[in-house]
């Protein structure tokens, strides 16, 4: 009697292709982690992006709304953090304090009024707020020094504490990024995270259940402006720079492939996208004048065979029907 | 005036309802009641507005008139508070929350009430009626048939634990046999003391159940009439329809 040795069973299967995007993306990061160099630069960046990216999934994944603006709370809370830093010398967790509150009344004034309408009124307002504070970042060059932008804007620490070393700071990223992960799973699996599912399903059908959709997509929308502050935070005291083009539409067209390369609506799919699509520009470095072309082809060939993004690549293999 | 306490107010009084699509009435001053324990019947061609006058009672869509809801008015704007007031629909094309599981859909039918023992309670009661929404819990509800949607959508309805149940042509693009079944589980229910409010194009099955019927026609209500009195709905189409 011989027994087979390839015998694995379909879920197991399932199981292991939907880890191996996580095990992919952290195999990166700990190799920019243990090697240093230019890498840890670029992993710096694409995990501010996983926070980012995460918070705007919250409200457009989760609660199937859709926003073209929060990069404007990225820029309120992340020049809010360089002024206060460089100009009153505050510490860099007050003035992201500040920033959070300031991003987070910003969002309540545009949320309150647009969220109780249906259709694309949120988008728009979101994409106008977008480049209202960009202009204002150019514009008012009192606070912001304009196209300028501040610089010398200390690095992350508490009480004098301070983190220097690149190294040091992708591991506090890593951490934040833990975090910010784990609040987003605790956001989906909670009953709150079911009401918006239900909203993003069918908002007549959630209405009709008792399920209040104005106040549930106002609070996501503020929990994902959160999220995104935290980020913007982040990226000046990582960079110790900020000029009004760190915030500017890019932001919103490369959150938005990381969202859908990753895949959208998913834990992994942030995490996933924002470190594969920051990466991708350095593996494609080599092609040169290509390097765009190659870039798109990349991303069609990722939606054609990956169309609900990366972290979705389980649902390829057939789930066992359940007798 | 009697020492009895006189009457009680009926479970729905609608007066003068009228809805509003942006500048277009597509309801006008409809009235309309449903007493307690009544399983009154709304009838009407395609774009009669019989979705129209549903959505208006629950508050979904731009309305105005008088709804009350056991004698108690119901806010013109929310459909929150109609579903928490126990006023709940069945929606027009079921409605179901396709890429979630069946248990899921069930447990957001229950999302106002956060006591476990009522909730199992109500999960058994929708076993009881449905035993094939307990067969299929996993199951993606995207993925069952259009029959065992419809079952979901009521099940879900039932576990908000409704005090009036209010459902938009459960029949559609369903087989006979089918809407049969569900129809005569609405008959259950009724009979149990749930007061039903039933919008149907499908006029013979519904004629069967219910106890008075409503005749809707280009958003205005016709008639009323009394379902033993009439043999047909070619009848009835003939009188008051054409």
């Amino acid at each position: 009697m011989t027994k087979s040795p390839r015998t694995i069973s379909p879920e197991a299967w399932r199981r292991s292709i939907g880890a191996l995007p996580w095990l992919a993306a952290g195999g990166v990061l700990a190799y920019a982690f243990v090697f240093g160099g230019y890498l840890t630069t670029v992993m710096s960046f694409a995990l501010i992006y996983v926070i980012f990216v995460t918070g705007l999934n919250i409200f457009m994944g989760f609660a199937g709304q859709v926003s073209f603006g929060h990069n404007a709370f990225a820029a309120l809370s992340g020049y809010t953090s360089a002024v206060l830093t460089t100009s009153y010398a505050w510490e860099p967790l007050a003035a992201f304090g500040a920033g959070l509150a300031l991003a987070l009344a910003c969002a309540l004034v545009i949320g309150y009024p647009t969220l109780r309408l249906r259709g694309h009124y949120l988008a728009m307002a979101t994409l106008a707020v977008g480049l209202i504070v960009y202009e204002v970042a150019v514009e008012w060059k009192a606070l912001t020094q304009g196209y300028m932008g501040i610089s010398g804007i200390p690095p992350l620490g508490i009480a004098g504490l301070e983190v220097t070393s690149e190294r040091g700071q992708l591991a506090l990223l890593a951490i934040v990024v833990a975090l910010v992960l784990g609040a987003a799973w605790r956001i989906r699996e909670s009953r709150f995270g079911r009401a918006l599912a239900a909203v993003a399903g069918s908002e007549d059908a959630a209405r009709a259940l008792g399920i209040s959709a104005a106040h549930y997509k106002l609070t996501a929308f503020l929990a994902s402006a959160a999220f995104a502050a935290l980020a913007g935070s982040l990226f000046v005291h990582v960079v110790g720079f900020v000029s009004p083009e760190v915030y500017g539409l890019h932001m919103v067209v490369l959150s938005f492939t990381m969202l859908y390369v990753g895949g959208i609506g998913t834990i992994a799919g942030p995490f996933v996208g924002a470190i594969l699509v920051s990466l991708l520009p350095e593996l494609l470095r080599r092609f040169k004048d290509y390097q765009d072309l190659v870039y798109g082809v990349a991303l069609i060939l990722l939606l054609i065979y990956a169309p609900k993004g990366l972290s979705a690549m389980k649902g390829l293999v057939r789930k066992p029907v359940p007798r | 005036m009697s020492g009895f306490g006189g009457i009680a107010p009926p479970t729905l009084a609608i007066e003068g309802l009228s809805a509003l699509y942006g500048h277009v009435e597509a309801l006008h001053a409809a009235d309309l009641r449903v007493e307690d324990r009544e399983f009154v019947a709304v009838l009407g061609p395609n774009g009669a507005g019989k979705s129209t006058l549903m959505r208006a009672i629950m508050g979904l869509v731009e309305n105005r008139g008088r709804v009350a809801f056991r004698g108690e008015p119901l806010p013109r704007r929310s459909p929150e508070i109609c579903a928490a007031r126990g006023v709940v629909l069945v929606p027009e094309g079921r409605g179901i929350f396709g890429p979630m599981t069946v248990a899921e859909n069930l447990e957001l039918g229950a999302y106002l009430s956060r006591a476990k023992a009522e909730f199992e309670r109500r999960r058994e009661r929708v076993f009881a009626l449905f035993p094939r929404l307990k067969e299929r819990l996993s199951q993606v509800a995207g993925s069952l048939s259009g029959g065992e949607q419809q079952m979901l959508a009521i099940g879900r309805a039932l576990m908000a634990g409704p005090k009036l149940l209010m459902l938009d042509e459960p029949s559609l693009g369903l087989a006979p046999r089918v809407v049969e079944e569900i129809l005569s589980i609405l008959g259950a229910l009724n009979k149990e003391g749930l007061p039903i409010l039933l919008v149907e194009q499908k006029a013979p099955l519904a004629l069967q159940l219910a106890k008075r019927a409503y005749l809707l026609s280009v958003g205005r209500v016709m008639a009323e009439i009394d379902p033993r009195t009439v043999a047909s709905y070619d009848e009835i189409a003939a009188h008051y329809l054409s």
